[in-house]
């Protein structure tokens, strides 16, 4: 005890024991079962991917910046743009919202100490890298050019690059995504916390629940069918070839059953974002929180049911085409009852504008974009004129970039102080929030327009009447470039020199915010036990700083 | 001790006797036999008909007696087997969609 | 619906403890054994769906060129073996007994009998792969493996009106034989692998009525191995066979 002041010293307090510090060997690391630090390993590898997929999208730019093929030759460009599909679609936005933030929060949303299978959730993880460095063995090797689709046959027999190799890495991260989803369901239903009834659940576990079916269902599906183009392309064994009596379209069938649904793998975790984020943001429950919960599901169900509008054109049947355009109109439904469920939650909330909410409203307009654009295509007679054309780019860009990507966006900067503990700074993130935003509109909005007025799709030169639209698009995307860098740089910053982030700096419900920022190890000092109804709001304090601070 | 309850109404019982078991696949046995002689039977275009109804059963069989989905303790296990079977019936059933119904040949 | 028991301070404490010494090979996340039960159970049941859908797409591929190409389909499947594949389905069922057997003999606790009967289980599969073996080098003797060397002469017998057939499309037929029953003879050979592993850790003692959980998980895996080729015996061994 100090006697005198002047000469003794009060050692700090040390920092509380949580799962960042609880262990600071590479091997803690690497050899981790705790989902919270195998979601950070997830989250820098999925990065790693999104920046090497976008670098392939700048290139993609570069080129059409102007109307002649100049910058790449026509093969190279083949490539360039398999490359960007595949690392975005596989290694980016199948797992982000997932394996990030999902492995990081459903344990704790639940209230379970952790997921019901750590080590299957590292296998997830080692899974994933083990199919990423494939991939780039592949992309050194000469990369693929079939497109992100695989489409046989010029898969299978017309294309001399490594399809082999990046169909085993897909599939190698097709199973890392199918134990992810396996451990989900398991530990929502077996490990809740007690009190903790299915209608009191986040909707970000019914988001991460219904994705996970998917998963499960799904994937084995394109898993086989990679096998297949594998085998035909080895052994010739002939299995989508028409020589030997075998149909192309086959394999597209059996791709999109599970590409499609797939789609549903990427928006589902991150409308879960947004529910939470709209619900905090406003200070009110989520308005129908059960027929958002269902819709949900509904659109995991449904999602199976339409995979054909891929194939329009592609030589099925006019019946069939028939009975996938109708199913698909009713895939609206469900997303349209969360869009105006969420409109109706602002209405008479107490909102603020804090960044994940900035991201949460960005998300709302522009995946409603991309939704009714998503409705036009499945229009056979409008399908018949802008297939493989840059409205289909622009319509799952929409859907993609301005849904998936910024609902991840928003959720990282809502979960930043849990996961780190920390405080990012206000100012710099609204300011990155709104150059993603216009970024990415004039990056993609003029490939409506484009693609309505004929230009295709995976082309390397254009007609020079596209040229000024696709000029427009190029900026669009610098601008973008630097609302994705920004981030990069202030979140690591933050980790230094961020505020203390407390609790619950944002006065949320749900379960993660009753424990520490960042959590412990094993998540909760004692196992909680729920009495009350989700986003039970009314009960909840506003929080005495609702903006986080600007760091000085 | 509602902890106790719990662990009791979870405890699965479902374990039949080896007797059962034997005659189980005794059945099975007799279904494979009888798969066989029904092929060399002409019966017309119930010839895959029957093959895959008899493959049905033995496989409710080896699901509800083998694997336990008959007196598993919750619902649970048998809506999980019911969805995959019954997806892969989506598959096929959407893609017959399109090749039944091609007007080319 | 499973919500894990209330935690209640002292008593959860000594229960859990009780059960750390019963039962080592309970996992400390998990509230209680049963729950890890449960939890296994329920993991393994999904991993089983993701089998179905696995192969689902193969017998989308069969489904689909079996309807238009009936003839070489049937060409094709009337040049297996019926006795060598009756018999093999023969070997399964029986090793899904076993399998079968080998759970109650865990949960009775009867660890030389476990032992026997996983045993006994993998000797069938190797049972099971030698005959396919057999049928495999049978194939390849008669110019039936899809790719440079396939060769097929054979005709449709429809009761006995011998059809001709095209050869790209048995060889089609082939292609889908082959794919099939070599994706299930692989996961005959992990199942196989997999029993060989529990029947070691059963020999050791690391199984008794109170954790035999992987038993019963590795035989619902086997079990549905045994499934898939309950299937596939009529689908490719008797599309047609009256003649």
């Amino acid at each position: 005890m100090a006697s005198n002041a002047a000469t003794t010293i009060i050692p700090a307090p040390a920092p509380k024991l949580n799962y960042l510090n609880n262990g600071h060997t590479l091997k803690s690391w690497l050899l981790t079962t705790d989902h919270k630090r195998i979601a950070l390993l997830y989250l820098l590898s999925v990065t790693a991917f999104f920046f090497l997929g976008g670098f392939f999208a700048m290139l993609i730019r570069l080129e059409l910046l102007t109307p002649e093929g100049d910058l790449l030759q026509a093969d190279t460009y083949n490539k360039v743009f398999t490359m960007h599909g595949m690392i975005m679609v596989f290694f980016f936005l199948i797992p982000v919202v997932p394996a990030t933030l999902g492995n990081f929060l459903v344990p704790l949303m639940v209230g379970a100490k952790d997921l019901a299978f750590p080590r299957i959730n590292l296998l997830s993880w080692y899974l994933y890298i083990i199919a990423g460095t494939l991939f780039l063995h592949c992309m050194l090797n000469g990369g693929v050019d079939t497109g992100w689709t695989f489409y046989t046959p010029y898969s299978t027999v017309g294309s001399n690059t490594n399809v082999i190799e990046a169909g085993l890495a897909v599939f190698i991260a097709g199973f890392s995504s199918i134990f992810t989803g396996l451990n989900f369901i398991v530990t929502v239903h077996r490990m809740r916390a007690p009190g903790l009834t299915w209608d009191r659940l986040p909707l970000f576990i019914w988001a991460n629940y219904a994705t996970s079916l998917i998963m499960i269902l799904g994937t084995p599906v394109v898993a086989i069918t990679i096998v297949l183009v594998a085998v035909e392309r080895a052994f010739h064994l002939g299995i989508f070839d028409p020589r030997l009596g075998g149909d192309p379209l086959l394999f597209q069938h059996l791709f999109w059953f599970y590409s499609h649904p797939a789609v549903y793998i990427m928006i589902l975790p991150s409308m879960g974002v947004i529910s939470e984020l709209i619900a905090c943001f406003a200070r009110k429950r989520v308005f129908g929180y059960k027929f958002v919960a269902l819709s949900s599901v509904a659109i995991a169900v449904l999602g199976f049911l339409v995979w054909a509008h891929h194939m329009f054109v592609a030589g099925i049947s006019l019946y069939a085409a028939m009975i996938f355009s109708f199913i698909t109109f009713f895939i609206g439904v469900p997303s349209a009852v969360k869009v105006f469920n969420w409109t109706a939650t602002l209405y008479k909330g107490s909102i603020t504008y804090a960044t994940p909410m900035l991201y949460a409203f960005g998300f709302i307009g522009l995946f409603t974009i991309g939704g009714l654009t998503g409705l036009m295509l499945a229009t056979l007679g409008i399908d018949v004129h802008v297939t493989d054309t840059y409205f289909v780019v622009a319509h799952f860009h929409y859907v993609m970039v301005g849904g998936v990507l910024m609902g991840f966006l928003g959720g990282i900067h809502f979960w930043w102080p849990k996961i780190s503990g920390r405080l990012y700074p206000e100012g710099w993130a609204r300011l990155s929030a709104l150059l993603v935003f216009v970024g990415f509109n004039l990056t993609f909005f003029p490939q409506f327009i484009l693609g309505y007025v004929g230009m295709p799709r995976r082309y390397w030169q254009y007609p020079p009447e596209f040229q000024v639209l696709n000029v427009l698009s190029t900026a669009g995307s610098s601008v973008l470039a630097v609302g994705y860098l920004l981030p990069m740089i202030y979140l690591l910053w933050s980790l230094r020199y961020g505020p203390i982030a407390s609790d619950n700096p944002w006065g949320a419900a749900g379960l993660e915010w009753k424990t520490t920022s960042p959590p412990p190890t094993f998540n909760f000092d004692e196992t909680p036990v729920v009495t009350w109804e989700a986003y039970n709001y009314d009960e909840i304090p506003e929080p005495k700083e609702l903006e986080a601070p600007v760091a000085k | 001790m509602s902890e106790h309850q719990a662990h009791e109404a979870h405890e699965e019982h479902t374990t039949h006797s080896q007797g059962f078991y034997l005659l189980i696949g005794a059945i099975l046995l007799v279904l494979t036999a009888t798969t066989v002689g029904a092929a060399f039977v002409n019966l017309g275009p119930f010839n895959p008909v029957v093959a895959l109804l008899i493959a049905t059963i033995k496989a409710l069989l080896v699901v509800l007696f083998f694997m336990h989905v008959k007196g598993a303790s919750e619902k649970l296990t048998g809506v999980v087997v019911l969805s995959g079977f019954f997806f892969l019936a989506i598959l096929l059933a959407l893609s017959l969609a399109d090749y039944l119904t091609r007007s080319w040949r | 619906m499973q919500n894990s028991p209330a935690v209640d301070g002292q008593a959860n404490l000594s229960v859990e403890h009780l059960e750390h010494v019963h039962n080592p090979a309970l996992l400390h996340h998990f509230a209680d054994a049963q729950q890890q039960k449960n939890a296994a159970s329920l993991g393994m049941w999904l991993f089983l769906v993701t089998e179905i859908m696995f192969f689902g797409g193969m017998f989308c591929a069969y489904l689909i060129y079996r309807l238009a190409h009936f003839n070489a389909f049937a060409a094709g499947s009337q040049q297996l073996s019926i006795k060598l594949g009756a018999f093999n389905t023969a070997v399964l069922i029986i090793s899904s007994v076993t399998v079968v057997l080998a759970v109650k003999a865990a949960e009775a606790g009867k660890r030389k009998l476990l032992v026997s009967y996983l045993v006994v289980t993998v000797l069938l599969g190797l049972t099971f792969l030698v005959v396919k073996g057999f049928e495999y080098r049978e194939k390849f003797e008669k110019h039936h493996v899809p790719g440079s060397t396939f060769n097929f002469t054979d005709t449709f017998d429809d009761n006995g009106q011998k059809i001709p057939v095209n050869s790209k499309e048995a060889e089609l037929f082939f292609s889908i034989y082959f794919v099939m029953t070599g994706m299930h003879a692989l996961h005959m050979i992990i199942g196989c692998g997999l029993f060989t592993g529990l029947a070691i850790l059963a020999w050791k003692g690391r199984y008794s009525p109170a954790y035999f959980t992987p038993i019963e998980n590795g035989g619902l895996y086997w079990h549905l191995v045994d499934i898939i080729w309950i299937y596939l015996f009529p689908l490719l061994y008797l599309i047609s066979r009256h003649s």
